[in-house]
């Protein structure tokens, strides 16, 4: 394996770890973009506000580091991707903000107006934002993204079946993953109704998320011909996987959803991610441009192996921390009871 | 379509993208202080309220980390945007330079990550951690803030003061020699400038906060201790800024001489160059303003006979643009530094003899917009290092017309995020002041302390 496979391989995990967390983060959004009016609403709002409260800024950075990644170690096809898909990378970050501050601003405001408006802004913005990181995902697998500043089409080459096939799977699958992670958090709260609750829909997430996967190989079979050639062949053990997981995790929560069951449905989603990379091999832009020729100075990879080695040792034992402190219930309301605003 | 229209577009488009990143970068470098040292100054009061047993500086700690909350994830995603424009807007620049450029933000990264996971810890582990066990989750957010402001200012010296690469004929980087990207000409001063910088703006920030308090007359111990422990921060940081702040003007003399030539208004080489305080800067010299004869010279080498570069040793397309705005900019942060450092003084000196703040009312007036004239500083700061880079992305290297995106959808852009960026910013400030006015609610019916028994101290603290 040269220093730019090692790279790519970094930048992969990277994405799996951004997947599986960040996107339970925004798949959260999703649930509370559904839950219906205030009163309804307000019980599985509160979970999720609990639940992802203390961890999305650390799943976050995650997106950061991808980037970074993408731009330090394959520079040219992060200028290319960026330029040509502009207008739902742009929409993505505008997202990333209105998603975040909504999220954080609910929190604090008290006022029902203020409260709703926030919380529309987190919700919304929770499915529109993986969705366009999905439809760029979409143009890169479908080979819409040429090397250059801005030389592929601007708008045919994202807003397409392909583009949108994925970015509907990437909101699926986040609601997926956050549904599960919110029935064994319901759980460890002692809330049996918005156990139930998220337990049903996991359920049906689930099968709607396999159900778009599956219906996903026809649209690249039809317009991603690398990628889809990819999956079929040196991805199968993969894609497989990945459906033996998802019909593990619907079985077991089907059972009750046992704490395995996060583990699972998280392996469902790691496992088209790495199909997908094993398929697109050796290309990061498929047909286009190899790891090898994207690649830039030895030194820029180094460094990315290296902050990689140390966010290993430092990062990974730091989020467990925060993870486990998290599950214990350790992590409670900000600021303390001193400057609690409302009486617990 | 003639060569000339296609000239025009592409530069209006250009213009798009450097006031878009000006904006985005404005908006989240106040946050960006803010996540620097308002962590530190919360384990300050945090310190405080643990070792001297102090209620109200406790009580300040645990309000200052809910302000935290929201600053630190309105700043989280601003910052995320500047990842996103990097691309969405100078494709050029990481296309050449990416892996160059790059590997500060890669060290960044982790401080960055052990920032927003400390920060999580630290934030809502007031109630079940330990007293001292949460303090010390408090400790990583402060340095990292410190490291991570390190890691992205060496960028942008990086960009002042390029060097650590190799390049082939076709400009293609072959080499990068990590030390030397890091450690590069600029870094020595604009780091230290920039990470002072945050402790000065969140410091007078928050004071200017508790300085409004009491000028409406809630003078208690509790505004007080609020007032003092952001104030002293500022106030130390603001001599030793003037100090690297001076350091660095010399060096950008030295380094980037037109740079200089144009935030000093020096049209032609010579010596004895007169130094003038604001005034408009035409091709015949500065019009208006106060001009002390010599001083430039002086300043620069410690001699009126020191020789300083003029503008017209480079023709006019590799001369900043806006010459007037970057010398107002030049003089209003040198102007607003050398007020604080009198302010600090004022401070100082009645400490000194009464152990207690200035009588005068004016020195709470001044306290008070102390917080608004650091963030004018700061940006002001910016507005020197970056408008006078131009017309250059990467000094002398990469022009910043050949790093931007050819994508045709800035303007829109643009206009969206001012839209969003003005609705997060009042949003941000409504319901921190609403917070404030909760807190001031509810002073008589608070009914307990973090750790432990509450002490008998309601009715020194009357809102």
């Amino acid at each position: 394996m040269s220093t730019a496979d090692a790279v790519a391989v970094v930048l992969m995990i990277g994405v799996t770890l951004y997947a599986i967390f960040g996107g339970a983060d925004f798949g959260a959004g999703f649930w509370d973009l559904i839950a219906g009016g205030d009163r309804r609403g307000e019980r599985p709002r509160a979970l999720i506000e609990h639940s992802i409260g203390p961890v999305w800024e650390a799943n976050h950075v995650w997106l950061i580091f991808i980037l970074v990644v993408s731009w330090t170690a394959f520079g040219v096809v992060f200028s290319s991707v960026m330029s040509t898909l502009f207008i739902p990378l742009a929409l993505a970050a505008l997202g990333i903000v209105l998603r975040g501050s909504g999220f954080a601003f609910r929190k604090v405001a008290r006022t029902l107006r203020a409260r709703r408006l926030a919380g529309a802004a987190f919700a919304i913005s929770s499915v529109l934002t993986p969705f366009f990181l999905g439809t760029a995902i979409g143009a890169i697998a479908a080979e819409r993204v040429p090397v250059g500043n801005a030389v592929g089409d601007p708008v045919s080459s994202w807003l397409n079946i392909t583009g949108i096939t994925i970015g509907v799977l990437l909101v699926v699958s986040c609601a997926y993953l956050a549904a599960v992670y919110l029935t064994v958090d319901a759980r460890r709260f002692g809330d049996a109704e918005m156990e139930r609750y998220f337990r049903v829909r996991a359920i049906g997430a689930a099968i709607v998320a396999g159900a778009v996967a599956f219906a996903g190989l026809f649209v690249l079979r039809a317009n991603a011909s690398y990628i889809y050639h990819g999956l079929t062949h040196d991805g199968l053990p993969l894609v497989i996987a990945s459906a033996v997981f998802g019909l593990a995790t619907l079985v077991l929560l089907i059972r009750g959803a046992p704490g395995l069951t996060r583990v699972l449905a998280a392996a469902a989603v790691a496992a088209v991610i790495w199909g997908w990379a094993v398929a697109q091999h050796p290309y990061l832009l498929p047909k286009v441009l190899t790891i090898s020729q994207a690649a830039g100075a030895q030194g820029a990879l180094v460094t990315v192996l290296v902050v990689f080695a140390v966010a290993l040792v430092v990062v990974i034992p730091s989020l467990g921390l925060l993870y486990v402190l998290d599950q214990r219930s350790m992590l409670g309301e900000e600021g303390g009871s001193g400057a609690a605003d409302r009486p617990d | 379509v003639t060569g000339l229209e296609t000239l025009a577009a592409s530069s209006t488009d250009l213009l798009f993208s450097r006031e878009q990143m000006a904006f985005t970068l404005g908006t989240h470098i106040v946050l960006a202080c803010l996540g620097v040292a308002f962590p530190a100054l919360t384990l300050i009061a945090n310190y405080r309220g643990l070792k001297h047993n102090d209620a109200d500086a406790m009580l300040l700690a645990q309000r200052w980390s809910k302000v935290i909350a929201v600053t630190f994830a309105v700043g989280a995603v601003t910052g995320t945007v500047l990842s996103f424009e990097m691309g969405l807007l100078w494709p050029g620049l990481l296309d050449q330079f990416g892996d160059v450029f790059g590997v500060p933000f890669a060290i960044e990264g982790i401080f960055f990550f052990l920032e927003a996971i400390f920060i999580s810890i630290y934030l809502f582990g007031w109630k079940r951690l330990s007293g001292w066990a949460h303090f010390w989750t408090g400790v990583p957010v402060a340095i990292c803030g410190i490291g991570g402001a390190f890691a992205v200012v060496t960028a942008n010296s990086w960009m002042n003061q390029p060097g650590g690469f190799t390049l082939d004929s076709a400009g293609k980087v072959t080499e990068v020699n990590v030390g030397d990207v890091i450690f590069n000409g600029a870094m020595p001063y604009e780091v230290p400038h920039m990470i002072l910088a945050a402790y000065i703006v969140t410091g007078f920030l928050v004071a200017s906060v508790y300085a409004v308090g009491m000028l409406r007359g809630r003078r208690d111990r509790y505004h007080k201790v609020g007032f003092l422990i952001p104030f002293i921060v500022a106030a130390i940081a603001s001599p030793i800024q003037f100090a690297v702040g001076d350091t660095a003007a010399r060096a950008i003399a030295k380094d980037q001489p037109i740079k200089f030539a144009a935030m000093e208004c020096v049209q032609t080489t010579s010596s004895d160059v007169t130094e003038y305080i604001y005034g408009r800067c035409t091709s015949d010299g500065v019009k208006g303003g106060i001009g002390i004869p010599g001083f430039d010279s002086f300043l620069v080498g410690w001699s009126t006979d020191t020789v300083v570069t003029g503008l017209d040793t480079v023709p006019p397309n590799d001369r900043p643009p806006a010459n007037t705005m970057l010398h107002w900019a030049f003089d209003t942060m040198v102007g607003i530094g050398s007020a604080f450092i009198a302010l600090g003084l004022w401070f100082a000196i009645a400490w000194w003899r009464r152990r207690d703040l200035p009588r005068s009312k004016w020195f709470m007036r001044a306290a008070a917009i102390s917080g608004g004239l650091a963030i004018v500083a700061m940006e002001s700061g910016w507005i020197v290092t970056e408008v006078g880079r131009q017309p250059w992305i990467v000094y002398e290297h990469l022009r910043t017309t050949d790093a931007a995106t050819d994508a045709g959808g800035v303007p829109v852009m643009f206009a969206a995020i001012v839209v969003l960026y003005t609705v997060v910013g009042v949003a941000t400030v409504l319901l921190l002041r609403a917070m404030a006015r909760r807190w001031r609610e509810r002073e008589l019916s608070e009914q307990d302390v973090p750790y432990g028994p509450r002490s008998p101290r309601k009715e020194d603290r009357s809102a």
